[in-house]
């Protein structure tokens, strides 16, 4: 009897997630002594920053350790890790503007490192309480209409009079209180929850197929319509707030969970036709996505008009090189919005081939250990939102670093927990907890204890 | 549902592993093109953002960079400011480098492929890679004294070793003061390159490299080499020095500069000829020997070749297919004989050197970041001009010129001194070129030297032994320490 509940303890690893999230916060700790080393400016406020955010990821780990005590080791530690290096890149960048206002006797711009580890707190605050109140992911199902409502509301906010905000020609900021938030991260997340519970309760009649042309099987007008519903949705974000990688990610994802849902390699194929009319439309109806095009086929030509943030990014990759700069070496600066969307561009600078290989492959991790949850929870719902949730950080990783390295054309996201954003950063920190509450369900003893009598287990 | 899953992260990681060939192909395939774009600030931030090897005398530097507060991390600065600039040249921001800067940018930059070791060992202490240092032959008194002599006049002074072809002094006059060109603030530099660049004295041009002169009287050296190198005449040979010779297959006459005869009779010996500057002799020595001969001496002592110095020199000449007349000007170093003032020097250092001409140089030694030595200048022969028995001929003959002849103004009081004035005939209506080329050596020390003025360096009374000759004697007791 003791031999077989022995065979049946799983490992918490909760002490590995322990090394790794300090390992982590040291990778940050050194980079950034490394920046102010290069910079031969002194940072006793950079402990404090430091420090704090050790702590936060500390407290963060605790309420994992207690309250969901079988989730993934490597999940928190992987984003922690991403987060340290976005932070040590925005205190970079904010000496190189502080240099550069003092070079021209301009006043010293604040720093914004202080207000992103502002968002980290506030991220890791609703992590916790994710992780601490959200007992069991299951749950989020029963709100699946209010989540796609939510969703919606949040993804067309912008436009209302009064809040909505244009930066940069795109219309995807409100601010409130003198707070600016992009309302499109968290929607996201909403969506996501809202496709997942929606797909689970639908997927047996989606996969319904009527007769088939070209030996591609055509679902039922009628299941169509979601899709289509979709597509014109992310046509119109597209459309009325300029915002192309949060259409292109949305459309992504619910075409991902069509097929993960029903099987049906057919609504793949119908995704990406509908892709590419809407893209192609896009093209000739609207400006800036011709721009967009354009300086992704030829930017040099246009190296000081339109192509000058992706001629500065690519520039900027290739003083790289294999190993980089050096952390506070290079010269990040030089390529607008940095901090932001471009902020692959000056690691890949600073940290060269090498280190934006391994931070790539930090992604690859996120993505491998989300859908390690996704396949080891029991319940489709969960099987479904932990897939979404995956594929979000995925995708957006992939239309974010591979816009800025001119691999596809650029759309503007932000890079999942790099970015200098609190939108962004608190939003992904949400999916994350949503992530690990699911892991942990996913690695949970009583999944493997449910095949046994009830009496053998209470013994 | 659980295979749709795996399908979907399978294609996550190759979108990722894509991005992963992107951004090798970006970062290393196409990195040299993209560094060398045109507009890519970064290049010159690079460069600037090192520090950048000095230019060292001795241990004194007379290039160095100082690091600075804004964007361009270093300013390079010439605390000699004029003096050196011939050498140094100048780094500048918007207009590139010129002289050692540009010659040897390689290893004061650091891209030298001998510091390779060095770069992998900064690549792994991530420190910025600094340039190598390098140490010049010059020597500082001869190049101050050669500066000061000339004083603003236009001309050009040049001292070698005459052992080692190792240079001593390399002066030009006007020169420039490097700084106004090496600031960061690109307005005053282009202000100030305008300025020099306009100047119809050209104070940015290296004279004694690049400047190509008649020689005139200088050139009898080589007229008086293949003159014992054909073995019809030596020192003693009596040759005709009438008062006016008739050029063959003409009806035109060359007068004597005196308006005399060269001796008695209008004959007299080579070594005399030589001393007094004779004109008709060496006139009818140069149609007697023919221009091959003397071409072909011309080319044994440098003549035809340009040398790197590194910078590169410009090619002194002998001008082809000569009839009689032209012949007889070319061997006296009028028509269109061209000589660099290094080429003259290379002329007399040769002679003094038992008849073997060294090359030029100006890098003693390469040191890496930390002052190792990485390389050493090593002396090489362009060639033997003269036989030793010819070239003794010529040194005595040189030593009468400054004891008994025309170059008495470079006599050094208990040192063997040779040399040979020189004024070289321009267009008719401006003064001539004051040029004196000479050697001395005492105490084990040699020097040779070529001092010109060009258009006697604004003076009314053109002669190479009142103009040119008592630079020339400074700078060699400058080397000499006499």
């Amino acid at each position: 009897m003791s031999q077989i509940l022995r065979q049946y303890t799983v490992s918490t690893r909760r002490s590995t997630e322990l090394v790794l999230l300090v390992g982590a916060w040291l990778v940050g700790v050194f980079a950034w002594i490394l920046v102010d080393a290069a910079s031969n400016s002194g940072s006793l406020g950079g402990w404090s920053a430091l420090l704090s955010a050790g702590l936060l990821l500390l407290c963060a780990h605790s309420v994992v350790r207690w309250q969901a005590p079988y989730a993934d080791p490597v999940l928190l530690p992987c984003v922690a890790l991403l987060n340290m290096l976005g932070l040590a890149m925005i205190h970079r960048l904010d000496v190189a503007n502080a240099a550069r206002a003092a070079a021209n006797n301009s006043p010293q711009p604040t720093p914004d490192v202080y207000l992103q580890l502002t968002w980290m707190l506030l991220g890791l605050i609703l992590f916790s309480l994710i992780i601490a109140f959200l007992r069991n992911h299951r749950r989020l199902a029963q709100f699946t209409f209010t989540s796609g409502l939510f969703g919606i509301v949040l993804l067309f906010l912008p436009l209302v009079p009064g809040i909505g905000n244009v930066v940069n020609g795109g219309r995807l900021w409100i601010s409130i209180l003198g707070f600016t938030f992009q309302p499109g991260e968290l929607a996201k997340i909403a969506l996501a929850i809202f496709f997942a519970g929606y797909l689970v309760g639908r997927r047996h009649t989606l996969a319904h197929v009527r007769g088939s042309i070209l030996g591609i099987g055509v679902p039922r007008f009628r299941d169509v319509g979601p899709l289509i519903l979709v597509w014109f949705i992310a046509l119109l974000v597209l459309v009325l707030e300029h915002d192309l990688g949060t259409s292109l990610l949305l459309f992504g994802l619910f075409t991902v969970l069509l097929y993960v849902a029903t099987s049906r390699r057919s609504w793949v194929i119908i995704g990406a036709l509908l892709l590419t009319v809407g893209g192609s439309a896009a093209h000739f109806a609207f400006g800036h996505v011709r721009i967009r095009f354009s300086i992704w086929l030829d930017p040099f030509s246009q190296a000081n008009g339109d192509g000058f943030q992706i001629v500065q990014s690519l520039y900027g990759l290739a003083n790289g090189g294999l190993f980089g700069t050096g952390w506070g070496q290079g010269y990040p600066q030089l390529v607008p919005f940095a901090k932001t969307d471009f902020i692959t561009s000056a690691l890949g600078e600073e940290l060269g081939l090498a280190g934006l290989i391994a931070i790539l492959l930090i992604y690859a991790i996120v993505v491998e250990r989300g859908a390690r949850a996704a396949v080891g929870t029991r319940d489709p719902f969960g099987n479904l939102l932990a897939i979404a949730l995956t594929t979000v950080i995925g995708l957006q990783a992939f239309i974010v670093i591979g816009g800025v390295t001119r691999l596809i054309p650029l759309t503007g996201l932000t890079t999942p927990f790099m970015s200098y954003g609190g939108s962004s950063l608190v939003a992904n920190y949400i999916l994350v907890a949503l992530l690990i509450r699911i892991s942990n369900s996913a690695r949970a003893p009583e999944n493997f204890a449910l095949d046994l009598p009830k009496s053998e287990v209470s013994a | 549902m659980i295979r749709q899953i795996n399908r979907v992260t399978g294609v996550l990681i190759f979108l990722i592993l894509v991005l992963i060939v992107n951004v090798s192909y970006v970062q290393v395939f196409k990195a040299k093109e993209l560094r060398q774009a045109p507009g890519n600030q970064r290049v010159l931030l690079n460069e600037y953002s090192r520090a950048r090897g000095a230019i060292l005398i001795g241990s004194e530097s007379v290039a160095k960079s100082k690091s600075t507060s804004d964007s361009l991390k270093y300013l390079r600065t010439y605390p000699n400011k004029s003096t050196y600039a011939p050498i140094t040249g100048f780094y500048s921001l918007v207009y590139g480098a010129t002289g050692l800067e540009q010659a040897q940018n390689d290893i004061l930059a650091g891209n030298d492929s001998r510091f390779f070791v060095n770069r992998l060992q900064q690549l792994f202490a991530n420190r910025k890679p600094t340039g190598g240092t390098i140490r010049l032959t010059i020597n500082s008194e001869a190049q101050d004294v050669a500066m000061r002599a000339l004083g603003g006049r236009t001309g050009a002074v040049v001292a070698i070793d005459p052992k080692t072809g190792a240079l001593l002094a390399l002066a030009s006059s006007p020169s420039f003061n490097p700084n106004l060109l090496s600031s960061h603030n690109a307005t005053s530099i282009q202000n100030n390159y305008e300025l020099l660049n306009n100047d119809p004295r050209q104070p940015m041009l290296n004279r004694p490299l690049a400047m190509t002169l008649p020689p005139g009287s200088t050139f009898k050296l080589i007229t008086a080499a293949a003159a014992l190198e054909s073995g019809k005449f030596t020192a003693a040979s009596k040759i005709p020095g009438p008062k006016r010779l008739k050029f063959k297959n003409s009806t035109k006459y060359l007068n004597n500069w005196t308006g005399k005869e060269c001796g008695p009779n209008g004959k007299t010996t080579l070594k005399n000829a030589l001393a007094i500057s004779c004109n008709t002799s060496f006139a009818w020595l140069g149609m007697n020997l023919g221009q091959d001969k003397i071409s072909e001496q011309a080319r044994k002592f440098g003549f035809e070749n340009s040398f790197q110095v590194p910078m590169t020199s410009a090619t002194s000449r002998f001008p082809q297919n000569l009839d009689g007349a032209q012949t007889a000007m070319s061997a006296i170093g009028q028509f269109d004989v061209r000589a660099t003032a290094l080429q003259m020097a290379m002329v007399s250092a040769g002679i003094e050197n038992s008849g073997v001409v060294m090359k030029p140089y100006l890098v003693d030694k390469v040191l890496g970041p930390d002052l190792s030595i990485l390389q050493n200048a090593t002396p090489s022969a362009f060639g033997r001009a003269v036989s030793e028995t010819s070239a003794k001929a010529l040194q005595d003959m040189m030593v009468a010129v400054v004891n008994n002849g025309t170059g008495s103004n470079a006599r050094i009081a208990g040192v063997r001194v040779g040399g040979k004035t020189g004024t070289a005939e321009t267009s008719p209506g401006s003064p001539a070129h004051a040029w004196f080329v000479g050697w001395a050596n005492a105490g084990g020390k040699h020097v040779a030297v070529a001092v010109v003025l060009e258009n006697g360096g604004g003076a009314t009374e053109v002669s190479g032994n009142g103009l040119a000759a008592p630079i020339a004697a400074s700078v060699m007791r400058a080397v000499l320490s006499k």
